[in-house]
């Protein structure tokens, strides 16, 4: 099956059914995405598909057949996103575990809505974190927006 | 906030599969007798790269000028793998963008002396000669025990001697190279930011000292900086653990790859101690990819189950699913919810309660007693859900066994492991990664069996065990479910006469070390703290414990008594204030009398929360007070209610939390306020939604989908304000959970009159 993966075309051979996430750890050994519930609740899961946050825990290997997908490993890839440096600068994760899921659905939320307001990060954001680094995520968005906005001026 | 000062990011390699660097060159000198217990290895064995120098069992520096600084202290969010290097390097005088983290061997200058100093029954309010004696006692025990223990908030405060020690003797040691090299007395000598510059201005980096440095004999008694002079410690630097955690390069334990790995999927019975009866493989052996399906029996804790190892872990999984298995219950199989609270009813109302504290003689006093109140409080299970689930990667191969895993106790993997195994624990290796998220459950060894009892018969291949969520949910160690009853007099002008507390649970200590397959030796200090220990003034006062046998497993759970205990006191010195028709900030104050620490703390929150100060309607605050692991947590929270969009139901939604802490010298502040930050949300999480049920001898819940979590959309607003002092630095990691239950509960009831006395809480 041909994906497109990290901006190369891949061909993956793997049950059509295979949830992408456990193709991305063990067949590709792309481990900064992570295994958390397999149920799509807690998004430590969450890759992009198509420039959308999607939770890779219960989306088949058929499902993105011939889209782009895109994980955190290539997210910083040349240079670090305007979202992990502000995670950076707040100083977000603690144990990290949930963490490059947190950072690709901000990723996303901040392509789709440049300048989000509290309300729309707390639709977007429903990723969990045991850890409580909530608040932080939060600035870190808001950071991450503003730097986002002066650089485009 | 601080300055921030980058060290170099903590590489894949520093924290595991440091394979190639395990064994590297010995150390010169180190069989010499050791000056001080924990400043060297007795073995040497402090791995070096090329061009490192080793200048204790601590600290390496290379002639490129890193250094690297060995923390046998598992980081699993709490930052260990920032503030431990801080104090080795603000006694070092280094610079510390030059630090980087070392993995630590399995050694016992490592070992954890305060964690198991922290574990006797004493009250905080002893301070006698008799304590000092035993206390001395049990740490020597505990250097020549030398467990490596990430738990129990005590890692700063254990490394806080050792590790200033450390960087102080190896800064001598680089002054002494110094001296000679210059041929200067070496008191002209001062050291600044990795340089030893003499008065005449001439100046020498560590990097071209140390390999002379390396030659001398480590001081055992150097001078350490008078606190005014340090540069380091009291610094909010970033996280040296952060670079890895933002872009996905972090290695968790189930993050371990290896050739050839394989990958094994297990289920357990789903009845506590129940085992399987039957289970048909020849339905899944053909599957693709599945290598064995193997019968499990009991481990560590863990219920006896069967696991399926594959190539893919997906694979081991879906293939278990079609796996035909029925169940024998055993002895749990009726076990309910209910049947746990009518047994700690039961030893409530019995007359076998261990007495863990008193004071004064209760009945004293009482032909003045006005009014009586009495409350009966309730705790249930609660599961540790760490967002990794358990898992542990295992080799056995040529007669070794190595071992990577997300654990708080590397040092019990060998003796644990190699039980399994059938070697002896020397022929065990331990690598410890990141952990995501411990809390508690990572202690645990029952993985580690588990994973060791399958990498037997993968003829030399690694497999690596995951747990589903699922699997995790319903395998923990749980907190203990509990009751706590209290009765109190309070006189005509509001004192309080006798205050009495009988709490009945299970005992974690007990649980825990019965798995270890040792027997508990004395009271477990767990099952009374954060009760026992109340700091409030009370002349007369007696508080029991009622130890029940738990059907399950339990656990320490982030802040292990102080969780529940915690709740139930807090709540119901509110319920006092209330009876005594006081506020409930100024009731404790006055409780506070000889407790300056405690009271400094409570007026810190007070003020900062605008306690008294009008609060837009319908938001009320809470206060609570809790030393736990050393520190001293005040919280204020408010809380209003929130309509659904339906219109019908009320949720409790708490909006903003004031913490206030005292932890002695706050070696990194921002740190501080992300455990905080942490410990709130943890126990605001339980406090609200944590609940785990039995039915049946199973427990209920699976997944976040019934074990709910705190959202980023409910997250109040946590403001942190740390009490500047000099003492010996103390937790930080546990003290933010306790306080904010009851401080959540203590505002419910001044916003609707209602007090609720059961976790979680529910206003319906």
């Amino acid at each position: 099956m041909q994906i497109k993966l990290n901006g190369k075309d891949i061909e993956i051979r793997a049950g059509a059914d295979t949830p992408l996430l456990w193709v991305l750890r063990d067949e590709l050994n792309l481990t900064g995405t992570k295994y958390g519930c397999g149920v799509a609740i807690c998004g430590a899961c969450t890759v992009h598909v198509d420039g959308v946050a999607t939770r890779s825990c219960v989306t088949p290997l058929a499902a993105v057949e011939g889209k782009a997908v895109r994980t955190i490993e290539d997210l910083g890839a040349d240079k670090l996103h305007a979202v992990q440096r502000a995670w950076i600068e707040v100083q977000v994760p603690q144990c990290g575990y949930c963490q490059s899921g947190m950072i690709m659905a901000a990723a996303a939320l901040l392509a789709a809505k440049p300048a989000p307001s509290d309300e729309e990060i707390d639709t977007a954001m429903t990723n969990l974190c045991r850890c409580g680094t909530y608040q932080r995520v939060r600035k870190a968005i808001h950071l991450a927006a503003k730097n986002m906005q002066g650089a485009a001026r | 906030m601080n300055s921030r000062h980058a060290p170099k990011s903590a590489t894949r390699r520093t924290f595991l599969i440091a394979t190639a660097t395990i064994g590297g060159a010995l150390l010169v000198g180190w069989g010499l007798s050791p000056p001080r217990q924990r400043l060297v290895n007795d073995d040497g064995m402090l791995a070096l790269d090329r061009g490192e120098f080793g200048l204790n069992g601590w600290v390496k520096i290379g002639t490129d000028g890193s250094v690297a600084i060995v923390v046998p202290r598992s980081e699993m969010g709490q930052g260990v793998h920032t503030a431990l290097p801080m104090i080795l390097a603000e006694e070092l005088d280094c610079d510390w963008g030059a630090v980087r983290v070392a993995e630590a061997s399995i050694d016992k200058i490592y070992g954890n002396v305060a964690i198991m100093v922290d574990g006797l029954p004493f009250h905080p309010d002893d301070h006698g000669k008799g304590r000092a004696a035993v206390e001395w006692i049990v740490a020597k025990v505990g250097r020549e025990l030398g467990v490596m223990i990430t738990g129990g908030s005590s890692s700063v405060r254990d490394a806080w001697s050792t590790m200033r020690v450390a960087g102080a003797s190896a800064r001598e040691m680089l002054v002494t190279a110094a001296a000679r090299r210059l041929q200067v007395p070496r008191e002209e000598c001062r050291t600044d930011q990795g340089w030893v510059i003499h008065k005449s201005g001439s100046r020498a980096p560590y990097a071209e000292l140390v390999a002379a440095a390396a030659k001398l004999t480590p001081p055992s008694k150097p001078a350490l900086k008078d606190p005014k002079d340090f540069k380091i410690i009291g610094k909010s630097f970033a996280r040296t653990d952060v670079p890895v955690k933002v872009d996905g390069s972090a290695q968790f334990g189930m993050d371990v790859r290896l050739p050839g790995m394989l990958y094994a999927a297990l289920r357990m019975s789903p009845a506590a101690g129940g085992d399987w009866k039957k289970y048909e493989p020849a339905k899944v052996q053909g599957l693709p990819g599945v290598r064995a399906i193997v019968p499990m029996p009991a481990l560590n804790g863990a219920a006896a189950g069967v696991a399926v190892i594959a190539d893919t872990w997906w694979g081991a999984k879906s293939a278990l699913a079609e796996l035909p298995i029925t169940w024998d219950d055993g002895a749990n199989g009726s076990l309910d919810s209910a049947g746990v609270f009518d047994g700690l009813k039961r030893a409530l109302d019995g007359n076998d309660a261990a007495n863990f504290y008193s004071r004064g003689t209760l009945g004293t006093g009482s032909e003045r007693v006005a009014t009586t109140i009495e409350a009966e409080y309730r705790a249930p299970f609660l599961a540790h859900a760490t967002m990794e689930p358990q898992n542990c990667t295992a080799r056995f191969a040529n007669g070794t066994l190595e071992i990577w895993a997300p654990t708080q106790a590397p040092s019990l993997v060998p003796w644990i492991a190699a039980k399994v195994a059938g070697i002896d624990s020397s022929k065990v290796t331990v690598h410890t990664t990141l952990l995501g998220g411990g809390f508690g459950r990572r202690g645990e060894m029952d993985m580690i069996s588990q994973a060791t009892f399958l990498a037997m018969q993968t003829s030399g291949r690694p497999v690596q065990l995951i747990w589903s969520r699922e699997e995790d949910m319903q395998h923990d160690m749980y907190r203990p479910a509990a009751l706590s009853r209290f009765r109190a007099g309070v006189d005509g002008q509001g004192q309080v006469v006798a205050y009495w507390n009988r709490m009945a649970s299970g005992s974690v200590m007990g649980s825990t070390i019965a798995r270890l397959g040792l027997s508990p030796l004395g009271p477990d200090k767990t099952n009374a703290e954060g009760s026992s220990d109340v700091p409030y003034e009370f002349v007369n006062l007696r508080v029991e414990h009622a130890l029940v046998k738990s059907p399950v497993q339990l656990g320490p759970w982030r802040s292990v008594g102080h969780s529940h205990n915690a709740f139930f006191t807090e709540c119901f010195l509110d319920e006092l204030a209330a009876a005594a028709g006081k506020d409930p900030y100024e009731f404790r104050r006055g409780l506070l009398k000889d407790h300056p620490r405690h009271r400094a703390v409570l007026e810190l929150a007070a003020a900062k929360a605008g306690w008294g100060k009008p609060l837009a309607k319908g938001v009320a605050r809470g206060i609570a007070l809790h030393e736990s692991f050393g520190s001293v947590v005040a919280q204020v929270a408010e809380v209003h209610l929130s309509v659904e969009k339906s219109g019908a139901e009320k949720n409790i939604r708490v909006r903003r939390v004031v913490c206030a802490i005292d932890c002695g010298v706050a070696v990194n502040p921002d740190i501080i306020a992300a455990q905080m930050e942490s410990g709130v949300v943890y126990g605001l999480t339980a406090a609200l939604y944590g609940e785990i049920t039995l039915k049946g001898g199973k427990v209920e819940q699976s997944n976040f989908t019934d074990y709910r979590m705190l959202t980023l959309a409910e997250m109040p607003v946590i403001e942190t304000h740390i009490v500047a002092s000099a003492a010996i630095p103390t937790g930080v990691g546990e003290p933010g959970t306790p306080p904010i239950a009851p401080a959540v509960a203590n505002a419910l009831f001044a916003l609707t009159g209602k007090r609720l006395r059961s976790l979680p809480l529910k206003l319906a």
